[in-house]
């Protein structure tokens, strides 16, 4: 592999790093506990929205992310040809 | 048939079970003893890591917590399912592609020390052991309740019952047996859920009951819930915190990283075939957590409902002829006086379930202002408006004090649902606590075995001796397990506390700029380690004692507890972390480079083509 793909490989990992580790903290540590005062005056039905996202949404988001990633990086794998055989 | 009988007969078929698969897949080479011949599907492997991480904790324990923190509980639902997002992105796929079996050989190589790999195997150990410990009380608990023998009993069967399949099965075996298991125990646990949920809301699946309207009504179950936990006095549910909100967060930060860098759960993703497997290996276990995870909460809240509403006539259900609760729509609206002395239950006409629970000393009621009806709410309240309404009532405190691990265990009682469920929530039980203690097991019997024994003393080792090393290292570490399980040196939650704060400070930083941090050098990653892992042990010990024996410890000594901007020991693990990253940062930089060889190994390491290759070597 040239040296050019790998650093352009790793900058397109990072990129994608980055973005899913961004909602990640926004979910859980941001609407699950540091705006979850401000966001229990919504409900989502009978949950006060903070609650929610402490108790239930932060981890459906957690899986997302996850096969999300799993789905972009093999993306990433095959634009720079470095997937498996 | 009573319920003794069928709860042996069905733990009894579930351990035929779980050995019967041991049995039949005996692992022959070392390579398959430890990693299941790098064979198994990302699904079948996401459901036994589901298994192995979910102990008896998050079984037994984790709902009655909630069901008394509240909002506040979400630091576990989080922290313990949030982790799987770093461990997917950061570690595993890594991992799997340097190709080897354990963490402290990828420490090792990665740092080119054998201090390093030495440092990382008693991060490791501490870490695995103080978990194990935990579990072997918990099996030792479990056992003697629904065998009706001693709990000392208890703990020698479950010891024996780990050491044979762990011994003779294998981490094949485990996997296996672990799918198993992770089935017995999902469906314990939503079972009663479900009917539970359908009984109060008419919803059966728990996640939407709990935010559904109480049946026939239109109140939400959880305002319902708020409106009466306040009245008598606690803390409104949905917004409950324990400790500061600077707390909350580093303690699900230690208990995220901690996830990540359990030596036990990183193992397992060094056993699927590929690094693509790998990624969606964490997910799979995830969406099996998760099962069990959405479902807690919905079960401590409702639960507590339950109870509140069985104590306590006002809040408006009603028990049948028969013994069930059923939701009075007109009662839940009328939001009558929970103060009224006719709305307190007569002691005599509590419900079997009390009764049984009464036996075991988990529930106990004592009748303090001597009218036979049982008061249940806060007396230390900070509501005045609270206090001066039970003053009024003639109430003259708590009269009923209930151990968490009720809330669970109690439910399918509660709830009046057939013995079987009861059986199986005995089994469901058992089956998590064995299946982590097994995983565990396999991690410090690898770590001994390979990391210690094969690479430090004695390279030239045998497959064979080598074998023998690890199930030599389990069955010492099952015996001091079970030593410290009989004569606990007076910690529960704090041993659990410390396993993840280890892994956190210890072995997450370590990895990930082994992966991430081309120029990482061995004096940075040891100094790191120990930086993270001293700080972590200082904290803990010094609020819970020297290795927990009691009367060691020495808050006071760093100017009282929780003195550093009041987090908790629970929740150090993200300051240990962090110290860990600059101590290596710095150390890093003042001393020199990594090897030429090393940096082309973390470049290998970093793209998946040719996982293949290196499957299997060691």
């Amino acid at each position: 592999m040239e040296n050019n793909s790998a650093s352009g490989y790793w900058k397109a990992t990072l990129g994608l790093l980055t973005k899913i580790l961004i909602i990640w903290f926004v979910v859980s540590f941001g609407a699950g506990i540091l705006f979850a005062p401000a966001l229990n005056s919504i409900s989502l039905g009978g949950y006060p929205l903070g609650f929610w996202f402490a108790h239930q949404g932060s981890i459906y988001i957690f899986i997302a992310l996850i096969f999300y990633y799993a789905k972009k990086m093999g993306d990433i794998d095959r634009q720079f040809d470095v997937h498996e055989e | 048939m009573d319920l003794q009988t069928i709860t042996y007969l069905v733990v009894g078929a579930s351990f035929a079970l779980y050995i019967g698969i041991a049995i039949w897949a005996r692992a022959g080479s070392t390579s398959e003893f430890y990693a299941a011949g790098g064979s198994v599907h990302p699904i079948t492997n996401g459901m036994a890591t589901a298994a192995d991480w979910m102990s008896a904790a998050s079984f037994i324990s984790m709902a009655g917590l909630i069901a008394n923190m509240g909002y506040g509980g979400g630091l576990f639902l989080m922290g313990w399912t949030g982790g799987y997002v770093l461990l997917a992105m950061l570690l595993a796929p890594y991992l799997r592609k340097f190709g080897k079996f354990t963490v402290p050989q990828f420490i090792g190589d990665r740092f080119y020390s054998k201090t390093a790999s030495t440092v990382a195997v008693v991060c490791l150990l501490t870490a695995s052991l103080t978990y194990i410990i935990g579990q072997m009380t918990g099996v030792g608990v479990a056992f003697s309740r629904f065998l009706g023998v001693s709990s000392e009993t208890g703990i020698y069967i479950g010891m024996a019952i780990v050491f044979m399949y762990a011994v003779f099965g294998g981490m094949k075996g485990i996997t296996y047996t672990q799918v198993a298991q992770y089935i017995v125990l999902i469906a314990a646990y939503l079972v009663p859920a479900i009917f539970i949920s359908l009984q109060l809301t008419g919803n059966p699946l728990p996640q939407l009951g709990l935010g559904s309207a109480i049946s026939g009504t239109d109140t939400s179950l959880l305002s319902k819930l708020d409106l009466v936990v306040k009245d008598l006095g606690f803390d409104q549910y949905t917004t409950s915190m324990p400790g500061s909100m600077l707390n909350m967060f580093m303690y699900t930060l230690s208990l995220m990283i901690g996830t990540a860098g359990l030596p036990h759960v990183i193992m397992r993703f060094f056993t699927v075939p590929t690094v693509k497997d790998a990624r969606s290996s964490a997910g799979w276990a995830l969406v099996f957590i998760a099962l069990l995870y959405t479902t807690a909460p919905a079960v401590a809240a409702m639960a507590k409902l339950n109870l509140h509403a069985t104590v306590n006539q006002a809040v408006g259900l009603e028990t049948t002829a028969s013994g069930n609760l059923v939701v009075n729509p007109e009662k839940v609206k009328a939001n009558a006086d929970l103060y009224a002395t006719e709305s307190s239950l007569q002691y005599e006409q509590r419900p079997d379930w009390m009764k049984r629970w009464e036996k075991t000393g988990l529930l106990k009621f004592e009748d303090k202002n001597g009218d036979g009806r049982i008061q249940y709410y806060n007396d230390k309240s900070k509501s005045a408006d609270a206090k001066a309404k039970a003053e009024a009532a003639g109430w003259k405190g708590n009269e009923l004090t209930v151990n968490a691990d009720i809330m669970v265990m109690a439910n399918p009682e509660i709830a009046l649902l057939p013995n079987w469920v009861i059986a199986l929530v005995a089994a469901g039980g058992l089956a998590a606590a064995l299946s982590t203690a097994a995983g565990l097991l396999m991690a410090i019997s690898s770590a001994v075995s390979h990391d210690l024994v094969k690479g430090v003393f004695n390279p030239n080792i045998s497959d064979k001796n080598e074998l023998l090393a690890g199930k030599v290292s389990m069955a010492v570490a099952i015996v001091i397990a079970g030593y410290l399980g009989l004569n606990p040196p007076g910690f529960a939650a704090g041993t659990v506390a410390l396993a993840f704060g280890i892994a956190a400070s210890s072995l997450f930083p370590a990895i990930m700029m082994g992966i991430f941090s081309k120029k990482m050098n061995k004096e940075g990653a040891i100094a790191g380690m120990l930086a993270g892992l001293f700080i972590t042990l200082f904290y803990v010990f010094a609020h819970k004692g020297i290795f927990f024996v009691k009367g060691t410890d020495f808050a006071d000594l760093i100017g009282g507890p929780n003195s550093f901007f009041g987090i908790t020991p629970e929740a150090f693990g993200a300051v240990g972390a962090m110290v860990n990253f600059i101590v290596a940062i710095v150390v890093d930089k003042v001393t020199k480079e990594p090897p030429e060889h090393i940096q082309h190994m973390v470049e290998a390491v970093r793209i998946p083509r040719g996982s293949k290759l290196v499957d299997g070597a060691h």
